[in-house]
């Protein structure tokens, strides 16, 4: 309940926790390696795909801390490149911020956009843990929980609308649970996202087949090797908003390695099937994350 | 039970009732991680290497000033032994009781759980099994950091 108010008034309490906080002295950094996870397509802290209920930043209840975050997918006819940076207020709130440009490449020209034509996006993003502790309650079945929200808003108006489309912005709302098995040596994480943006909102947001909220599913299953090194696989369906292209769900199995507390990699093989009418788009993805 | 005489090298404390409800966890029932610890004399390597690294962090050292270390590892390697299913007796106190005014906070936990899955890896114990030991520990932490 404490924590349901808190969410409510976080604008206005951050300024009171703050002082809170430093009547005991803020403590940087703290961590356990990769439990901040790394960094999502969009932002949030996460898997690749997923959103998870992790708080991004090495801080603990005790401190403040931030991640940056770069990443890359080489799909056969396009190219998603991807920055961003978040911060993580008591290991408890998030915000972030992520610049997609998703770059058609040779392929512009063979949609009739010209070459190299580029749809570029930037979300803001913030989360708050509600409930749980993904890490500590290992005694308990209950998952950490949270809830977030994505602001989307893409810079192609004019050509969302060409195809369909029906907005340039729109926010995802959605509420994660994640839980380390530690016993087991797994992290499982699922999260139902609502939304109605068409590929991730790079194609906009609603379409002429459906213009309604969706209720979709994201999740990641991975096997801790060491406590460096976590290997795994996400899922992500998706709305198929839009009439002139098929979308399909996303997945990919990828690598997490913490090479240092500061730094992260991840490599992963995403397929995100189909995209604005061209087949099969499956390939490398790259990412890497620097978290103080 | 009573508490026993003070065992040599340490130093006294003050009475309490010694139970192995102490330890804080139900014992796991099966013995392989156990096992895979190297039994008694591997957890007491284990735990040696853990406190004696952790009192010489210069970000943690400040909590162990002024502790009884031989007292610590002693307790702290019955406590182990006793939850991973091993043949010892607790005779510690309880964790929220022992951490009681020492003002540990998360950052410090999480540097002892490091220096804890280091000493483990000299110890040679597979990744799977440190786990097991650690999501024993893990809800510990909140009897262990000051609120």
């Amino acid at each position: 309940m404490t924590r349901l108010l808190v969410l409510a008034l976080a604008p206005i309490a951050c300024a009171s926790l703050c002082s809170a906080a430093q009547a005991h002295e803020m403590v940087y950094g703290g961590k356990l390696l990769l439990t901040r996870g790394v960094t999502q397509v969009e932002g949030a802290g996460g898997g690749g795909l997923a959103a998870w209920s992790l708080v991004t930043g090495n801080e603990t209840e005790d401190g403040v801390g931030a991640s940056a975050f770069a990443t890359d997918v080489r799909l056969p006819d396009y190219e998603l490149r991807d920055y961003g940076a978040a911060i993580g207020l008591f290991d408890q709130f998030e915000f972030s911020y992520a610049h997609q440009d998703f770059d058609t490449g040779g392929t512009g020209a063979l949609l009739g956009l010209g070459a190299g034509f580029t749809f570029s996006q930037d979300i803001f993003g913030a989360k708050v843990r509600v409930l749980g502790d993904a890490v500590y309650d290992q005694n308990s079945w209950l998952p950490q929980i949270a809830v977030g929200l994505q602001y989307k808003h893409n810079n192609q108006n004019a050509i969302i609308h060409a195809i369909g489309g029906r907005g340039d912005d729109g926010v995802d709302y959605y509420v994660a649970a994640t839980k380390i098995l530690l016993d087991q040596s797994l992290v499982l994480s699922g999260a139902a996202r609502v939304t109605k943006a068409n590929q991730f909102g790079i194609l906009g947001f609603g379409g002429d087949r459906n213009n309604d909220y969706k209720a979709e599913f994201e999740g990641s299953a991975a096997y801790m090797v060491s406590d460096r090194l976590v290997l795994g696989a996400e899922y992500r369906t998706k709305p198929d908003n839009l009439g002139f292209a098929r979308e399909d769900d996303a997945s990919d199995v990828f690598a997490a390695f913490a090479v240092t507390h500061n730094l992260s990699i991840t490599a992963a093989y995403a397929d995100l099937g189909d995209i604005a009418t061209l087949k099969d788009q499956h390939g490398f993805y790259l990412s890497l994350q620097a978290g103080f | 039970m009573a508490q026993d005489a003070t065992p040599p090298g340490e130093q006294p404390v003050a009475p309490y009732t010694q139970s192995n409800a102490n330890a804080g966890a139900t014992p796991l029932t099966d013995t392989r991680t156990f096992e895979a610890f190297h039994g008694v004399e591997g957890i007491r390597r284990i735990v040696n290497d853990t406190i004696d690294r952790s009192a010489a962090d210069p970000r943690i050292a400040e909590i162990f000033i002024s502790h009884d270390l031989l007292r610590i590892k002693r307790t702290l390697s019955e406590q182990i032994c006793y939850v991973l299913g091993g043949p010892c007796t607790y005779t510690g106190r309880d964790m929220a009781t022992a951490h009681r005014d020492l003002g540990v906070q998360t950052r410090d936990f999480n540097i002892l759980v490091e220096h804890l899955r280091e000493a483990m890896s000299r110890e040679r114990v597979p990744f799977p099994a440190q786990n097991r030991l650690l999501a024993i520990l893990a809800p510990m932490h909140r009897d262990v950091v000051a609120r």
